[in-house]
């Protein structure tokens, strides 16, 4: 493991009990660790295990086995105290907010310094800072029944970050959102990442919100994770099926099966798609193993785009001219690292 | 003799509202002690509750059998049967303090089901998110479920307002004063019914203003 990682998981594996039946394993075996100073994403349906997974972190839930280190610390083995002390210094937001409806918006934030024993004046300080972060502050005194669904969220965050911990997990925090407040609370997740220097897991089922705030992604499927790594390499060559759906469902630059029906329809040659990337010249390389093959090439689907800032996307060729032609440029153009699938 | 129809109460009013005094000291006693017994006992049903804060077999067991087998008991019968403790604490099984102190006990085990059934009412999501917030299990009971739960809890209590004047006009059978036993002894027995009807408008009122004043105090709670 990095010597810079403040969560690390090793060998973890729950499973739950469910009456007289058998255990449902709802995390197998994960080793994953988030670093210092990132956003890591776990992306997955439901029911792939990641609430279970983010609440192993601050031990809302125990590992049936392995370990689970916050700050070095295993989290698994702490007393009640101590367990306290650590969950101060780890953040968490909610799909349902889960704010309480018993105190204002400024009694929220504040609660959790009250809990950890922090005085009247800073709690009062430190609430009204954190009211203007989220940009609440004219609403400190309206109740949370009072707040749209992005405000109760923001306050949720405000709340998450009142003891400035280094960690926030934020379990579907957007999922029970429209997309313009999910923007919103996006934007402001990011805030708290890049202006806070706040490590995030941000647990989430929409490939969107990965895209938008998060450093490095892990794909969960069956409690297991079956892809990690940077949400540029997973977007732009996701290895598993799992993590191909995904990429699918936040972008639209591979056509859809029916889209792919339509296109055959009209273009009876051989349909290969190319993966774009930040690789310079990509196009003049595309351009020139179509030419010397000799092979004519029609742009028939496709987009091109920006993932965490670096060029991405995917452009859909019909290529016409004999099967030994297609075949010669296909494998010039793999022969210098460029992916490109024939479609199916 | 010819008695005319409010005869009987015109010439009573001391009584009356002798009776009157009797029923809110025996209403406003047992809510406050049955308030405070059931508080503790429902706040302990909660919390031993398996898998809740302070999960804990043998006291949520029984906790909860004393009260499923105590509260079903007709209330009539309960006053007979609690006699000797009636005696032990209060001295005498007769009279407005006895009484009192029966229906007390009686309420408070119908104040233990309410109390834990609006504490139960509480969204988990809420006690979850204090846990993260690394609060004690003692804070997020009382700071967290309690007081989110205090909008049900006071209209339950309001709910309970009503069994308990129920109750004290019932121990007017056993001679514990109050309307119950002033629309007996001067009204039916005396085929007073003037007196049996003011003792019923007398009771409607303390109801409906128990109700109101609970109402108001619910929704305050609640802020909604």
């Amino acid at each position: 493991m990095t010597g810079d990682a403040l969560v690390e998981l090793e060998g973890v594996t729950k499973r739950f009990q469910r009456g007289s039946g058998a255990a449902v394993t709802a995390v197998d075996d994960v080793t994953l660790s988030v670093r210092r100073g990132e956003v890591l994403a776990v992306i997955g349906y439901s029911g792939a295990g990641k609430s279970t997974l983010v609440r192993l972190v601050n031990a809302l839930e125990l590992p049936t086995s392995g370990t689970v280190r916050v700050a070095g610390q295993d989290v698994t083995r702490l007393g009640e105290k101590e367990l306290r002390a650590a969950r101060a210094g780890i953040g968490m937001i909610f799909q349902q907010f889960n704010l309480l409806s018993s105190r204002t918006v400024a009694g929220n934030v504040a609660y959790p310094l009250k809990v950890a024993g922090v005085g009247r004046a800073e709690r009062d300080r430190r609430t009204a800072e954190l009211l203007d972060f989220v940009g609440l502050l004219d609403r400190a005194h309206a109740h949370p029944e009072q707040l749209s669904g992005g405000q109760k969220q923001r306050v949720g965050i405000a709340r998450a970050l009142a003891t400035s911990p280094p960690l926030l997990l934020a379990d579907e925090a957007t999922s029970a959102l429209d997309p313009e407040t999910t923007e919103e609370v996006l934007t402001l997740l990011k805030r708290v990442n890049t202006e806070l220097g706040v490590t995030v897991m941000l647990i989430t089922h929409e490939m969107e919100a990965v895209r938008r705030v998060a450093d490095r992604v892990a794909v969960m499927e069956g409690g297991r994770v079956v892809e990690l790594g940077d949400v540029y390499d997973v977007f732009t060559a996701p290895q598993t099926a799992a993590a191909q759906r995904f990429v699918r469902s936040a972008t639209h630059d591979r056509p859809s099966p029916e889209a792919l029906a339509r296109l055959r329809e009209h273009h009876p040659g051989r349909l290969v798609t190319v993966r774009v990337t930040d690789r310079p010249r990509l196009q003049q390389t595309v351009d020139a193993a179509f030419r010397d093959a000799g092979t004519g090439a029609e742009l028939v689907f496709g987009g091109v785009g920006e993932i965490r800032e670096r060029r991405a996307g995917s452009l859909t060729y019909e290529l016409t001219g004999d099967d030994a032609a297609v075949r010669r440029a296909l494998g010039a153009l793999r022969d210098q690292g460029v992916v490109v699938e024939e479609e199916e | 003799m010819t008695v005319g129809f409010f005869d009987g109460f015109l010439g009573s009013t001391d009584v009356f509202v002798r009776a009157i005094g009797q029923t809110l000291f025996i209403v406003s006693i047992a809510m406050v002690v049955s308030g405070l017994v059931g508080l503790v006992m429902g706040v302990a049903l909660y919390a031993t509750r398996p898998g809740n804060l302070f999960a804990n077999r043998l006291v949520f067991g029984v906790l909860g059998l004393l009260v499923n087998v105590i509260r079903p008991i007709p209330f009539v019968i309960f006053l007979l049967a609690v006699g000797p403790l009636q005696s032990l604490v209060v001295g005498t099984t007769i009279g407005t303090e006895a009484v009192t102190f029966a229906i007390a006990i009686a309420a408070g085990f119908a104040v233990a089901r309410i109390v834990e059934q609006s504490l139960v009412g509480v969204d988990p999501g809420v006690v979850e998110a204090a846990r993260a917030m690394g609060a004690s299990r003692a804070a997020i009971l009382f700071g967290v479920v309690v007081r989110e739960g205090l909008g049900p809890l006071v209209l339950g209590y309001t709910f309970i307002f009503v069994g308990i004047v129920d109750m004290s006009a019932q121990a007017g059978l056993v001679g514990g004063g109050g309307l119950g036993d002033y629309a007996i002894q001067y009204g039916s027995q005396r085929y007073d019914w003037g007196v049996v009807y003011a003792a019923l408008v007398a009771i409607v009122a303390i109801v409906v203003l128990g109700q109101f004043l609970g109402n108001r105090l619910a929704r305050a709670v609640m802020r909604r």
